[in-house]
């Protein structure tokens, strides 16, 4: 009846983005989210040292898109980034 | 109260960044967010076919306020509509200023703060039953407002002398009163403004200011929902225990600086508690009453949710990475710091922080995140879509929103607030709606088929007043 979070998602999913720089083992040790084929413990490691990899990457490429579009005068535009008080 | 209306203004940050030497003051860059609203209403203050207000407000902010929405999910949907809006807008001012030749670019941002210490409001509204005690209910809520930061905060980046430190919420800090009527200087907890835009013997208006505008649906929905809820039991007088914070003012601070979010704060009776376990307090007894009273889906949906939350902070707030926008935010900035080997002391770790609002989604970083899958959506683009355009089906702002409709199509002069329609050359016509509840649209198209019939100037209509 109570929805707790969308299921799916922590099994697909697996690994979290923060724990994909961490050694296979200690990704294994902190479960991982769903559990999904929890007995084969060789090929399980195996498979979350690969989706470790896969999500460095994917890690990687969410930098460098992010550099392409941040704002390149950083610096500059925080500095002039001044609002009045609202409401 | 079971059936409820919801409403969000949202204040937005702006900024132009000339290319050249020509520059482009905000009061006159904003202007230009309005062009393309064309209507007989006044300039800076219209209401939108799909009946929010979007206007220009104090400290020169664009503002939108969403239609009156019957649930959290359709008020959320309403705010993301807010920002798809204004993301049109910007596009269509930042070409009309290229054709003024100033070179440049107009950014929006969804948050509430700049990085010298100045503050603009998203702004909660709840109608509540007019009998409860005001002063009653703002006491049960405020401990609820104070610590709910902790899985509402959109997160920000902020510079002391001893280095850069990273806060759970962007409000916070510019929180100096529990409750007050003020909400441009002395900002409060709970603001005492009281427009119900509606029957004032049976309801009020909660109008709540502590809260942090939200990017993500998930963390959105859950500010919104829990409050709901809590609104509910108070409403019912379920709530019978004593949160009471001896100093919730500086209580709000101490959470913000605290992101395990489990230093203790202490009550008004002496015992103290972390945020966390305040929360889980409301939240068992919110699991109790969905069990014992008539609830919506909705309702159960956030108090699942929360629970679900209250047990990822206990643990690890880092496995709200998708979630809850203070995480979300505060993991791409780990990852880039790490992957770039610099430190928080890096300018572009504030813009990061800053561009993670930019609500023109080919430059703001939560899209980014959002087209990359890191990040929980509740909601679909086709909704978010529908909801530029088509009014809450369930309100009053429906007759608003077709109302629009049909006067644009048959050119009938009008003017707007949130319970009247004035039309007519002579805006002599008045339809008055003061039930926030209704939605019956044939009253106003029968008003406009007459309308259509009249010679307004010749005939005197100020007696044809529709009272609902």
């Amino acid at each position: 009846m109570r929805i707790i979070q969308d299921p799916k998602r922590r099994d697909s999913q697996a690994l979290p983005l923060y724990q994909a720089a961490e050694s296979p083992q200690k990704q294994k040790s902190k479960g991982g989210g769903g559990g999904e084929e929890g007995d084969a413990k060789g090929e399980g490691g195996q498979k979350l040292a690969k989706k470790g990899e896969e999500l460095k990457e994917e890690m990687d490429n969410l930098v460098d898109e992010i550099d392409a579009v941040l704002e390149e005068n950083a610096e500059e535009f925080v500095k002039n980034y001044v609002q009045r008080g609202g409401e | 109260m079971q059936k409820r209306i919801y409403g969000v203004e949202t204040e937005y940050g702006i900024i132009f960044t000339p290319e050249g030497r020509k520059t482009l003051p905000v009061e006159k860059a904003i202007r230009f967010l309005f062009e393309k609203l064309i209507t007989t209403e006044h300039f800076l203050n219209v209401f939108l076919e799909n009946g929010a207000r979007f206007y220009q407000d104090t400290g020169c902010h664009p503002e939108y306020a969403t239609p009156e929405c019957s649930s959290p999910s359709q008020l959320i949907i309403y705010d993301k509509a807010g920002e798809r809006i204004l993301e049109d807008l910007q596009s269509y001012a930042e070409e009309k200023i290229r054709e003024e030749r100033i070179p440049g670019k107009l950014s929006i941002f969804k948050n509430n703060t700049d990085f010298v210490g100045n503050s603009y409001g998203c702004h909660e509204n709840y109608l509540v039953d007019r009998d409860v005690d005001f002063y009653y209910l703002a006491e049960q809520l405020i401990p609820f407002l104070v610590t709910r930061q902790i899985y509402t905060g959109a997160g920000k980046v902020f510079q002391t002398q001893d280095g850069v430190h990273y806060c759970v919420s962007q409000r916070a800090q510019h929180i100096y009163q529990k409750i007050s009527g003020t909400t441009t200087n002395d900002r409060s907890i709970i603001n005492t403004r009281d427009e119900p835009h509606a029957d004032r013997e049976k309801y009020r208006r909660l109008h709540v200011i502590v809260g942090d505008s939200n990017m993500s649906e998930y963390t959105n929905f859950l500010k919104v929902g829990t409050c709901s809820v809590v609104l509910q039991m108070i409403e019912d007088n379920y709530i019978n225990k004593d949160f009471t914070l001896r100093n919730p003012v500086k209580a709000i601070k101490d959470i913000t600086y605290d992101t395990t979010c489990k230093r203790h704060l202490r009550l008004d009776n002496g015992r103290e508690y972390s945020p966390i376990e305040i929360q889980r307090e409301y939240c068992e007894m919110a699991q109790k009453y969905i069990e014992q009273y008539p609830v919506n889906d909705e309702h159960k949906k956030a108090v699942g949710m929360w629970q679900y939350v209250l047990d990822c902070l206990v643990d690890d707030p880092n496995k709200l990475y998708r979630e809850i926008d203070w995480v979300i935010k505060r993991h791409m900035l780990e990852r880039y710091i790490d992957r770039k080997g610099t430190s928080w002391n890096d300018p572009r770790v504030f813009m990061m922080d800053l561009q993670y609002h930019d609500i023109q989604r080919d430059r703001g970083l939560y899209y980014l995140l959002e087209r990359a899958g890191a990040v929980e959506r509740l909601y679909t683009d086709e909704e978010v879509d529908a909801a530029k355009t088509e009014p809450p089906p369930d309100t009053r702002a429906r007759m608003r929103g077709e109302f629009i409709k049909l006067a644009r199509e048959h050119s009938i002069q009008y003017d707007l607030d949130w319970s009247n329609i004035r039309l007519g050359n002579l805006l002599n016509v008045r339809v008055i709606c003061n039930n926030p509840f209704e939605s019956d649209t044939e009253k106003v198209a029968e008003l406009v088929r007459t309308i259509q019939k009249t010679n307004l100037r010749k005939t005197s209509l100020s007696k044809l007043v529709i009272q609902s």
